[in-house]
Parts: structure tokens; sequence; C-alpha cells
């Protein structure tokens, strides 16, 4: 199970309280967990990543194990502690400063 | 009696205002989609429990929310409990792609040089006069698109960038259809305005544009004063009962067409400045319009610190100074484009939203002004539904 961490608009955009858990086949990626999460959260679609070209918005940001993977293709692997629950992965609205 | 709805958009989320037809004591409800920007509520004409509002944020994009029960309960369109449990599958969550169709073209960016369109925002959302599952939505960068699905999915009518738009350049505000008027005598005739693009319509439904500027002169903004594209429009206005008049604010100037825009004239007359934004139209004397005066394209405030609404009863050019009710000494608010509407009483209502976060209301047609909240985010629209 894979727990994603939901920006304070994005839960209130889907209507969830806490952390989202998700089924994810293997491999588990950053792009099969968007796309699982916005198979479970239509309204979501758009606002992280585009509707056609996938790209992640600007300033959305990915984390997970104290790392930065927004830049990270998206096919790249979660972490294994990802993988298995132990750490969440988080989307991020980015720090907008002042 | 007559009930009234105010649909208020603003910088931190929607609110409702309703009062009874005597429109003195007020309910608010909201914040809806707190935090969010949101740049317009407006309910169907044809059904006035379906209203749609345009969300937005600079982090997560644009969403459309639509309500069928009067603004108690909004769904994305196509993400709704019902919908969920549909026949057609998972919903595609579809309700806030809008996609420019075919060659996606470049208009002039700030420098000069040519830049390719990119959506940013909805800025306006018109239902249709008929059909609630039916509305348009003007864009930044500047297009019109239009759903026949109540909000599930929109479509580019981009014969709207065929009208000379490689011309179209954003001013500070950006570039965007901030007005959409649907002829109610004509449903194939449908004017729009874009800042700062001009003012074009379409005789056809949407598929061919034509610019309508002629007497338009913009000296201190365009190298031509009088080109065909390129004016800073603010807002236009329609009295239904003759939509071949139109008024409009233009960045500076307020005018007048008689003609559906074949010829526009200057009806600025004794104002005390012609810069402004907003207009409006009576709902009971279509020859009675109001602007809110503002200082100066350098000084988004009024003159003075004085907020006056300016009325014509003579359809422009004979103006007076509506004040009982506004701050008349240290005021220094702006009315945005979006942010005035009318009601259709028989004691015509007039209201508008400043960005200091006060919602006014005239009972009276002008005459006297009640502030029914003080207190909210700047408010980039206003809307009224009179309900039976």
């Amino acid at each position: 199970m894979i727990r994603v961490v939901l920006p304070f608009h994005l839960r209130n955009l889907a209507r969830v309280d806490g952390d989202v858990e998700l089924e994810v086949a293997a491999p588990v990626t950053i792009r099969a967990v968007v796309d699982a999460l916005e198979a479970r959260y239509p309204a979501l679609r758009g606002t992280i990543r585009d509707h056609d070209t996938l790209k992640r918005r600007p300033f959305v940001r990915f984390f997970a194990c104290k790392e930065d993977l927004s830049l990270e293709p998206p096919d790249t692997p979660l972490p294994e502690a990802v993988m298995r629950g132990a750490e969440p992965f988080l989307i991020v609205g980015a720090m907008a400063g002042g | 009696m007559s009930k009234i709805r105010v649909l208020v958009g603003t910088k931190k989320g929607a609110f409702i205002l309703t009062a009874d037809g005597k429109r003195k004591d007020w309910k608010i409800s909201g914040p809806h989609f707190a935090g969010w920007e949101i740049y317009h509520v407006k309910g169907s004409a044809a059904d006035p429990n379906r209203i749609y509002a345009s969300q937005t944020s600079g982090w997560f994009g644009q969403i459309i929310q639509r309500s069928d029960d009067g603004g108690k309960t909004w769904n994305t369109p196509g993400s709704s409990a019902e919908e969920m449990k549909g026949t057609e599958g998972m919903p595609k969550g579809e309700s806030n792609k809008f996609v420019y169709e075919g060659e996606v073209g470049k208009h002039l960016w700030y420098d000069g040089t040519p830049h390719p369109w990119e959506f940013k925002r909805i800025w306006h959302i018109e239902p249709s006069l008929t059909d609630p599952d039916t509305a348009y939505a003007g864009a930044e960068d500047a297009a019109i698109f239009k759903t026949t699905n109540g909000g599930r999915t929109w479509r580019e009518l981009s014969g709207l960038r065929q009208a000379k738009s490689q011309l179209w350049q954003p001013g500070a505000g950006g570039m965007g259809v901030h007005t959409i008027l649907l002829d109610p005598k004509n449903e194939k005739r449908i004017y729009v305005a874009i800042s700062a693009g001009g003012c074009f319509r379409t005789d056809d439904g949407g598929k061919t544009w034509k610019p309508i500027t002629k007497g338009l002169k913009s000296p201190y903004e365009l190298p031509d004063p009088d080109a065909e594209v390129g004016h800073c429009v603010h807002r236009i206005a329609l009295h239904p009962s003759r939509p071949d008049v139109l008024f409009m604010q233009k960045h500076w100037d307020v005018l007048r067409t008689d003609n559906a825009g074949e010829q526009w004239n200057e009806v600025s007359g004794n104002l005390p400045t012609d810069f402004g934004f907003p207009i409006d139209v009576n709902f009971n004397e279509p020859e009675t319009i109001y602007v809110v005066p503002i200082t100066s394209d350098s000084l988004h405030y009024p003159p003075e610190g004085k907020l006056r609404v300016y009325r014509s009863k003579t359809g422009g050019n004979e103006w007076e100074p509506l004040t009982k009710g506004l701050p008349q000494k240290d005021c220094y608010v702006n009315v945005l484009r979006d942010a005035m509407a009318v009601d259709t009483l028989d004691q015509c209502g007039i209201y508008f939203g400043t960005t200091g976060g006060q919602v006014y209301c005239s009972a009276d047609s002008g005459d006297t002004w009640n502030a029914i909240v003080h207190d909210l985010p700047a408010v980039y629209s206003v809307e009224v539904q009179t309900l039976p």
C-alpha cells in the first residue's frame, strides 16, 4: 500500500481528510502513483500535472524519504520505504516565499 | 416576495449573499473553495439552481465548479457521487481541460515578439440563456470555450483566434476574454471583449468572428490609435431588450454603439475621469448606465479618495455622481471589471465589489448605497440572481 500525502488544497478538492492509501502494481514509479491517484480522484486531474503531456506543474513538488524527486524522470522507481508503506510519497505545493 | 442571491468571487474564495426583495437583511455564506482565487461565479438564467464557478490557483491550475442546488453543494463537473456511479465508467475528470484547437499559433508578447498561446485560467463563465448545460468560458490567454454537457468537457471556438490574433498583445493584467455577452434575440450572435485585444462579434454561433472597434481611439496605448485590434476594452454591457446597443468602458473612454458595434461613439461627457473598469445597465431603464471612474491607469483608485458611482440616464454624456452611503474620504480601493451587476426587480438593485473587500448594494437604482459586507478578500466578480 502506497501512502500519499496531499497538500491542503488538493485534499479539499479530493475531499479526503488525511493521507491517501493506494494500491499500485509494480513497478511503483512516480508516474504509476500519480496515475492511481488521479484514477481514484478524477477531480485532481490537471492539478498536479498537465492533462495531455503529463508534465508536472511548475509549482508542484514530489518529495519522499527526505529527497526531492521532482526533477526525476516519471518512470523513476520510488524508494523501497515508500513501496512498503513505511514512508509516504509527498505531493507538495512549492513555497510561495514572502 | 422575490429573493436576491449575490455571487461574489474573491481572491480567497467565493461568497454567496442572500436577502429578500427589500435587500436590507443579508445572510452570508462562505468562503466556498477557501483559499482559492475565484475569478467568476455565475448562475444560469435557464435554471437558477445551476451555478458555475471558475476556481484557480498559481500552484494547481484551473478548476471548474458546478452547483445544482443554488450554491449549497458543489462538484467539479463529472466527478459528483452520482456521476461516479454512472454507467459510463470512471469519470475522466476533464472539466478543467482547456486545450486550444489546431495550430496553437502566436500572439505578440510584451517585448513585441511572437509568443505561443498558453492557457492560464478562466476569467469569466457565461451560461446559456436557454440551456443550463451550455456555457461559454473566457480564457487567458485569450480564447473562448464552450461546454454543452454542464462543464464536463470544453471545446474552443477557435474562430475567435482567427480575428487578427497575431496582433493581440497582453497588458499588465494579462490577455484574457473577460466579457461574453449573449444576444437574447439572436442565439447566433455573441460579443466578447478582450484585454488587450479589443472587441469582437460572431453572427454564426462562434464559427467566425470580426473585430468591432470602429470609433475606438487609443492614442496612449497603441501606435495606431484607430487600430482594428489591440484596444484595451475593459468591459461591455447591453440591455436584453436592445441587444444592438452596447456600452463600453475602455481603458480610457466610455463609449456606446447603436448598431451592434459597427460604429462606436464616445459618451464620456462630464465624467471626472473616463478611466475605469465596470459598466452596467439598469434593468428597467435601458438608457440608464453606471460606471465607477478611477483616477487613471497609473493610479488605480477613485479620484480624491471618494468612491463615486456615476449614473447617466441619457445613455451617456450627461453623468451624475452617486455618493450617498459610499465613503467620501480616504478611500483608495478599485472596482474590477466583472465586479458590478444589476438585479431585475421593479426598483433595480445595483451591486459592486471592491478590492478592499466591500460589496455595496443600492436598492434604489443608485440613489443610496449600503455595504452588505465590509471585509471580504479583494473582490474579483459580482453577479446577481433575482429568484422568484
